[in-house]
């Protein structure tokens, strides 16, 4: 075992997959020499050299376009975005060539999408986004959400072996903010499996991203006053895992949907139609949704903070509901 | 603009190939236009290269072993330069289970990467950032092989084309960017497209070669295709190649296209691709007036031969729709289509399986 950060758990995993795999390469923006913005790919191209880290220039389109192009000759490439936020000036690339283009004419397109995104950091509109589910609503693509170390390099890994386009998304404020022991032998997460982070009786929240470590800290909060909080990191969020969402949906008969991007069309929407649809009968109240407003992300830290689901939000809705 | 060559002429027998090919492509859009279509046998959008067929027979029959290429939507003539077989080509239009898009998608979006062909999108300029990815790896092989990218006139005003094209120059890749210039994207002319009186500036503006020629003329198409590719094979990196010509047809087969002036169709009409090189041929003796019409008795027959094999071959079942969305171990595409049974599907199961993937 070895105690590495998310973001090391996330080289590590990069770095497993290039030294196993000749044909995984890495292509974005400064990551080269310079190792990235957030030094994801910090001395990945003196090991691997210019041919597999690949610096380009400032050109998302060109970039992705470029990993399906070199995907499509047979290798694996893994895309960096300097943020999430960016991801939009790739998105043709993404959404209508990537994610159909197996449906269209049958080759496999083996490439991940990874970078940072989500706010509390202070990053602004521009910066701070939780934009995935532009690509949940994408039918071709896969997207995962990871929230431990232990998951980023397992589920990078898988993403790496996957013949799909999957779309990575690192949360930034874990980066250096959670560090735990990984194993140091060969594991990958698979993509589609959710997991019980903490089994509880009352309340299921289910959520993704660094969202769990917000449940996680509620349900600390709220077990003092009595109430068990169920949290389920559901780490892959096309395709989701229905399986896990309905058993705990079941098991505790009341449900949270929290998570950090904004309401509207949100994941929240979407497990609300599922849990509707197949455990209506197990139900004691309705379904509750703990989500960032519908407005860009602010920059200004009050603005910033009151964007933000937290603990305080969470337990809140959680003693709400308990009382329904 | 230039109609001139630089490089000797092609041989009698690839001579002979570029007039068959520029013939099998006029005749075969000719029946899906004007029959297949009519007739209601071909459903959705119908885009025909009539007018600009030479830019494609002259680019791909320059192309080698090992080449990758991205015909645009009125590219039919490269499908089957590289192997694709008529039937299949005919097939994906009439939307058949057995076809090489198995109804997933329509037109000539059509691609094989055991051909070496990676079809457009209809949101068009998205195959060239994928032409600079086949090009990186291409250059890493280091066999002197090319990626070729063609697209509109139109399809240049966007960003995704400043992006390819920068990307390419940057990285030196092996990538030939060849614009057809058919003047129209859809109804929107020339002038109302861009600011420059001819595309070929874009490639100095970029670091790389820009060149215009005719794009009626498969010999200077050829050629100039050609230079590019010896270029890029030597690992000097991509070229701009911009081919004018007139769309002489429609936007698509509902589109009359009268914002098209009566005047410029009929002097484009006398640059027809097909009588300018039957013209040469009979003039300097490479082919007989009577070995022409061979050729056009030839291509009848094959596209005669091909449409009733497409014709025969049975539709995809509705729920077919649900498969194939994700590559897995288990993968849809290795296993053969369920068909709708029908009259026509008895033919179709002993046709023998040509396509190739």
């Amino acid at each position: 075992m070895a105690l590495l950060t998310y973001l090391e758990a996330i080289r590590q995993g990069l770095w497993e997959e290039m030294e196993r795999d000749p044909s995984v390469l890495v292509i974005g923006e400064d990551i080269g020499a310079y190792g990235g913005a957030f030094k994801v790919t910090a001395g990945m191209q003196e090991k691997f050299g210019e041919d597999r880290v690949i610096d380009t220039p400032i050109s998302e389109s060109a970039i992705v376009g470029a990993a399906i192009g070199a995907a499509l000759m047979g290798m694996r490439p893994v895309v960096e975005m300097q943020f999430m936020d960016f991801i939009a000036s790739g998105f043709d690339e993404i959404v209508n060539m990537a994610a159909k283009m197996h449906y269209r004419w049958g080759p496999p397109v083996p490439i991940v999408i990874r970078g940072p995104s989500g706010a509390g950091v202070h990053g602004g509109p521009y910066h701070s986004q939780s934009n995935e589910m532009w690509f949940v609503h994408t039918p071709g693509l896969k997207v995962v959400a990871p929230a431990t170390a232990y998951d980023a390099k397992g589920l990078i890994k898988a993403a790496i072996r996957d013949d799909n386009p999957v779309i990575y998304y690192e949360h930034k404020f874990l980066y250096r903010r959670i560090k735990e022991e990984v194993p140091e032998q060969e594991y990958s997460v698979p993509i589609g499996k959710a997991v019980v982070r903490r089994q509880g009786t009352d309340i299921a929240v289910i959520t993704y991203g660094a969202m769990v470590w917000t449940a996680l800290d509620a349900a600390r909060e709220l077990e003092k006053e009595g109430l068990s909080l169920e949290v389920v990191d559901l780490r892959s969020l096309l395709p989701y895992d229905e399986e896990t969402v309905l058993a705990s949906a079941r098991k505790c008969s009341k449900v949270i949907l929290l998570h950090e991007d904004t309401r509207t069309g949100g994941m929240g929407g979407e497990l609300a139609a599922l849990i509707a649809e197949k455990a209506f009968d197990h139900l004691d109240g309705p379904i509750v949704r703990v989500t960032a407003p519908d407005t860009p992300v602010p920059f200004s830290p009050p603005l910033e903070e009151y964007f933000l689901p937290n603990a305080q939000k969470v337990a809140e809705a959680a003693r709400k509901l308990a009382a329904y | 603009m230039r109609g001139s060559r630089r490089n000797a002429l092609p041989n009698s027998g690839t001579l002979e190939r570029m007039l068959y090919y520029l013939k099998l492509t006029r005749e075969s859009e000719w029946r899906i236009e004007n029959v297949l279509y009519r007739q209601g046998k071909i459903v959705g959008g119908v885009y025909v290269g009539r007018g600009q067929e030479a830019i494609g027979v002259g680019a791909a029959l320059t192309m080698r072993a090992g080449d990758v290429t991205f015909p645009c939507h009125r590219d039919f003539s490269i499908f089957l330069i590289r192997g694709f077989s008529l039937a299949d080509i005919f097939a994906n239009w009439l939307a058949r289970a057995d076809s090489p898009n198995r109804g997933r998608d329509n037109t000539l979006h059509i691609g094989s990467m055991k051909l070496g062909i990676i079809p457009i999108i209809s949101p068009l300029g998205a195959t060239l950032p994928v032409a600079c990815g086949v090009g990186m790896v291409l250059k890493q092989r280091g066999q002197g092989n090319v990626a070729m990218v063609h697209f509109g006139e139109g399809t240049t005003s966007l960003g995704n084309v400043h992006e390819a094209m920068n990307f390419a120059a940057v990285l030196k890749l092996p990538v030939i960017f060849i614009c057809n210039n058919n003047q129209y994207a859809y109804s929107t002319p020339v002038e109302k497209q861009f600011a420059v009186k001819s595309l070929a500036v874009r490639g100095p503006a970029y670091g790389m070669p820009g060149e215009s020629v005719d794009g009626t003329d498969v010999l200077a198409v050829y050629d100039a295709v050609d230079r590019a590719s010896a270029r890029a094979r030597a690992g000097k990196g991509p070229s701009f190649l911009e081919c004018v010509t007139l769309r002489m047809a429609g936007h698509s087969a509902h589109d009359a296209a009268e914002y098209v002036p009566e005047k410029l169709k009929q002097a484009w009409a006398k640059k027809d691709p097909i009588l300018r090189l039957q013209k040469l041929l009979l003039a300097r003796k490479t082919l007989a007036r009577q070995e022409i019409e061979e050729i056009d008795r030839r291509v009848r027959e094959e596209i005669d031969l091909a449409i009733a094999n497409a014709e025969a071959r049975p539709l995809p079942r509705g729920e077919e729709a649900l498969e194939g969305v994700y590559c897995g171990p288990d993968c849809w595409w290795r296993k053969p289509p369920s068909v709708v049974r029908g009259p026509s599907a008895v033919a179709a199961d002993n046709r023998p399986r040509t396509r190739e993937r």
